[in-house]
């Protein structure tokens, strides 16, 4: 019955790459079969298979997220995402909950701008039982009156509290500025006029329409045999149709606005962000601008920013900056608290250090020790079932194969320094960034630059 | 953010209401292997054999509750500076070796411990532990970079309590919540004293606390205590112990009058209410209410069909949250708190009339029995999830032995929970939820909150 299309082996180095003044650290390989599961119904999933512990930890992904979320009802996927697990079938929500809690089965789902995910955990002697109820979830959840009004006002309450929270203010802002009439410049959360405007039946149409098979995408890890997995995947997915609504989000590039904007709110410290247009998961740059991003601010405490912000001057508790990559669009983002006396000195250190990369001065010995990390740091990652299911969900996510584990540190190991420059320079674009500080800075004022 | 640094756990440590796991099937936990050197440092090893990966911790018995009167944040700030480099290992290196392997790193700061933990693949655990053993005595600061860490402090404070009305409050209402107790004062210190603890003063802290005898080296992971042994000997065992001192914490006095504390602050938008009560912990007061009040915790608040929320959110409709909170790992007195937040058209006063009618039906009527056995079976359950993650149980030992308990209490855990009965729950919630021995939070908009 088992049908395992392909089984990638991961080896992943560690340590290799070391700085010529360093002991030579003997070198150790990390090996995690990848097994492809397909079902009877045709559903596919990637497992790692692990009997140390008697659980199942399994993470699962449908294509389409907030950004799908059909004007006036703004907040639909996120509605929909607290409501799965409030009632289905025969039991309302109390009894849905009671019966999860009995098995201590751990169900839970939530929303990015272009996925809608679901993630459950549980011992492996209920498997039965905990995947029968993630069918009811996805299949037959019942959109009670009692849990839509609470889960809505939760959500409300929700949009309440970010106004409370300088760095949530800043990052809808900042959105809004990057993505103008584009879906991914809304909030994840909704609005509230269109939470309060989605009936039962919106409700009803997102089940029916955006969980499919061909949108389905699952990591499971655990002590779970691949023919098990297999009846499992049936059990919970078997009943799902063929196909998902299809949909159209437009491919959109951020907008380099050049501009700083304040947002005035009475708080000692401003939240700072900042954001250009990044390189797209896909990009045949795309591994060195990870490289590069790393030693500009991705790298926690060995970063420049890092260095030259909070080593050298105290500005910043934290500072940092990351890649993103969205299904239509990228964008290099970087974020810091300062006292609002300091903002002005900050915004100087990362544009500065943002145009000094991109005039290429960058070196080896940087370019060996990021590339360093970042094989090395990858297979330490995987401490924990639920971090080894969401890496097998986002690397399918992404597209790439099964071996990717496999060739990921190549992929980085092949970075070079004049690479690294080429790409600096043509990224690295300290004008086009999008500044956003709320709080009371001294000397920093809204103001748009051409 | 794809950074974090330096966190104090004081606060998180006061919302974890159960941290620990157990095994159903026999009375342990996580199965340590544990020995001493000569010097008197405790080494515990768990081991997890998922993938060939070692998280290193070592606690020091000190935290922000041992500081002197006036020097708050002394310890935090030392955990700071921990990171500015010995003769040996100059500023930086550390943290740029750790990141040459790979290795993630941190530390962190609470009333009872400091702790420093790396997490890296398993033959570089010698490594780590060098540059960990150095750093435990060879600490070589300038006074530059004390203020530019200084500096960096205070932006921590600034983001973590000063930024952040519902931080501020909770700070507040700790200070009246310890009459006597230094569990009065912020694990971050007080900005005035931050801003005036000296170089002599953290050195001499340092030098006063940190030591081989004051420490435990907690290792989880791919490795066994016949192969952590001769490293731990090497690296730590060749450090002499030092005179440290005796904790002397002072005694809370009885409290006899129920306090309040309200902040009303423009940016609250949703408001929010708790009452706590002054408590026992596994290390201090009456401790045979804790294992009681630890399952007392989850059957009102663990999970969707918990109590609190059952009745509050769900069937009253009065609150978008409601639960509680019991940290018994503390070697001071904890405290057993109730918090709720209300519907959009839930007036203040109805929302607490509706929070102590729970309170006074858990002192009425008590919990039945089938509520204690499925709360049981929830924390015993927990256990195999918690054994899943590499680190999990490092920090459970580290933070459980650095307060004050031994492995015995931590894997002995499951049979004390399984032996609580429900007139044991009862009569701790009545010598608990006394009004005299109450703190009540308002955090309140600056408009009407009922609207």
């Amino acid at each position: 019955m088992s049908m395992l299309h392909h089984t990638g082996r991961l080896i992943l180095a560690m340590g290799i790459l070391l700085a010529a003044t360093q002991v030579i650290w003997p070198t150790h390989a990390v090996a995690v079969d990848i097994q492809a599961v397909t079902s009877a119904s045709g559903v596919s999933a990637w497992l790692v298979e692990d009997h140390t512990t008697p659980l199942i930890t399994v993470k699962i992904s449908f294509r389409g997220g907030a950004a799908l979320d059909p004007d006036g009802q703004e907040g639909l996927a996120e509605l929909v995402a607290g409501l799965l697990d409030e009632g289905a079938g025969s039991l309302n929500s109390q009894a849905f909950q009671r019966q999860l809690e009995d098995k201590s089965i751990r169900l839970s789902f939530n929303v990015a701008k272009d996925n809608f995910f679901g993630s459950l955990q549980t011992l492996s002697q209920n498997r039965y039982a905990a995947f029968y109820m993630l069918r009811q979830a996805l299949t037959a959840a019942r959109f009670d009156d009692e849990p839509v009004n609470r889960i809505r006002s939760q959500i409300l309450v929700g949009l309440d509290r970010e106004e409370e929270d300088p760095n949530a203010i800043a990052e809808r802002t900042l959105n809004k500025i990057l993505f103008p009439n584009h879906p991914y410049g809304r909030r994840n959360r909704g609005t509230r006029e269109g939470l309060r405007s989605i009936t039962e039946s919106n409700l009803k149409a997102f089940v029916g329409r955006r969980f499919a098979h061909d949108n389905l995408i699952v990591g499971a890890v655990g002590d779970v045999t691949p023919a098990e997995l297999e009846s499992l995947l049936d059990l919970a997915f078997g009943s799902l149709p063929g196909h998902a609504a299809s949909w159209d989000v437009p491919e959109t590039t951020v907008r380099s606005s050049g501009r700083t904007v304040v947002i005035h709110k009475d708080v000692p410290q401003s939240a700072i962000l900042f954001a250009q247009n990044g390189l797209k998961r896909d990009h045949p740059d795309f591994y060195t601008a990870y490289v590069i991003n790393h030693i500009l601010g991705g790298g926690g405490f060995t970063s420049r920013l890092y260095e030259e912000a909070r080593e050298k001057r105290g500005l910043a508790y934290s500072i940092g900056t990351g890649l993103v990559t969205f299904e239509h669009a990228s964008l290099l983002y970087g974020s810091a608290g300062t006292q609002n006396a300091r903002v002005g000195e900050i915004l100087k250190v990362v544009r500065d250090e943002w145009q000094r990369m991109a005039r290429g001065d960058l070196s080896n010995p940087e370019i060996t020790d990021a590339k360093a990390y970042l094989t090395g740091s990858y297979p330490i990652s995987l401490t924990s079932s639920r971090h080894i299911a969401n890496r097998l969900v986002s690397i399918q996510l992404d597209r790439l194969s099964i071996d990717y584990m496999e060739k990921r540190n190549d992929f980085i190991g092949a970075v070079t320094l004049n690479e690294a420059r080429r790409v600096a320079a043509a990224l690295l674009q300290s004008d086009d960034l999008t500044v956003v500080v709320v709080g009371q800075p001294d000397g920093v004022v809204s103001q748009t630059v051409q | 953010m794809p950074f974090h640094r330096h966190i104090s756990l004081a606060f998180a440590a006061f919302l974890v209401a159960i941290s620990l796991a157990a095994s159903p099937a026999r009375p342990s936990v996580f199965g340590p292997e544990t020995f001493k050197l000569a010097n008197g440092m405790q080494v515990v090893v768990v081991q997890n054999h998922r993938i060939p990966v070692v998280t290193h911790m070592v606690w020091y018995k000190v935290g922000s509750a041992d500081e002197v009167e006036g020097s708050t944040g002394i310890s935090h700030f030392l955990e700071h500076l921990m990171f500015k480099g010995t003769e040996r290992h100059p500023e930086g290196e550390f943290s740029t070796l750790l990141a040459r392997i790979g290795g993630r790193e941190n530390a962190f700061t609470s009333y009872d411990y400091t702790a420093y933990h790396q997490t890296v693949a398993k033959e570089h655990l010698a490594l780590v532990m060098e540059l960990e053993a150095d750093r435990m005595t060879n600490l070589h600061i300038t006074p530059e970079s004390v203020e530019t860490e200084r500096q960096v402090v205070l932006e921590e404070r600034r983001q973590r309590t000063d930024n952040d009305p519902r931080s501020i409050l909770q700070e507040q209402a700790l200070a009246v919540s310890y009459l006597n107790y230094p569990y009065r004062r912020p694990v971050i210190g007080w900005e005035h004293e931050i801003r005036a603890l000296t170089l002599g003063g953290i050195m001499a802290f340092h030098a006063r606390w940190y030591a081989p005898n004051n420490a435990i080296l907690v290792i989880s992971g791919d490795t066994t205590a016949k192969d952590v042994r001769p490293l731990a000997e090497k690296y730590y065992g060749v450090i002499p112990p030092g005179p440290v001192p005796q904790r002397v914490r002072p005694q809370e006095p009885p409290q006899r009058a129920a306090r309040e504390v309200t902040l009303r602050d423009a940016r609250v938008r949703q408001p929010a209410l708790s009452r706590s009560y002054l408590a026992p912990s596994h290390g201090y007061g009456k401790k045979d209410h804790t294992y009681p009040l630890e399952v007392l915790a989850t059957i009102i608040s663990s999970g969707a069909t918990s109590r609190l929320h059952r009745n509050l959110v769900v069937r009253q409709g009065l609150a978008t949250t409601a639960g509680a909170w019991y940290d018994a790992d503390r070697l001071g007195p904890s405290r057993f708190g109730f918090y709720i937040s209300p519907r959009p058209g839930t007036d203040m006063a109805t929302l607490e009339a509706a929070m102590m009618k729970e309170v006074d039906a858990i002192l009425a009527d008590g919990v039945s029995n089938e509520e204690v056995s499925r709360a049981k079976k929830l924390m015993l359950a927990s256990a195999v999830y918690a054994r899943d993650s590499v680190s999990h149980g490092a920090r459970v030992l580290g933070a459980a032995l650095a307060s004050g308990q031994t492995v015995t209490d931590v894997e002995s855990w499951p049979e004390r929970i399984q032996n609580v009965t429900a007139e044991q729950i009862v009569d701790a919630a009545r010598a608990v939820f006394k009004a005299e021995m109450s703190v009540t939070t308002r955090l309140l908009g600056l408009e009407a909150p009922s609207q």
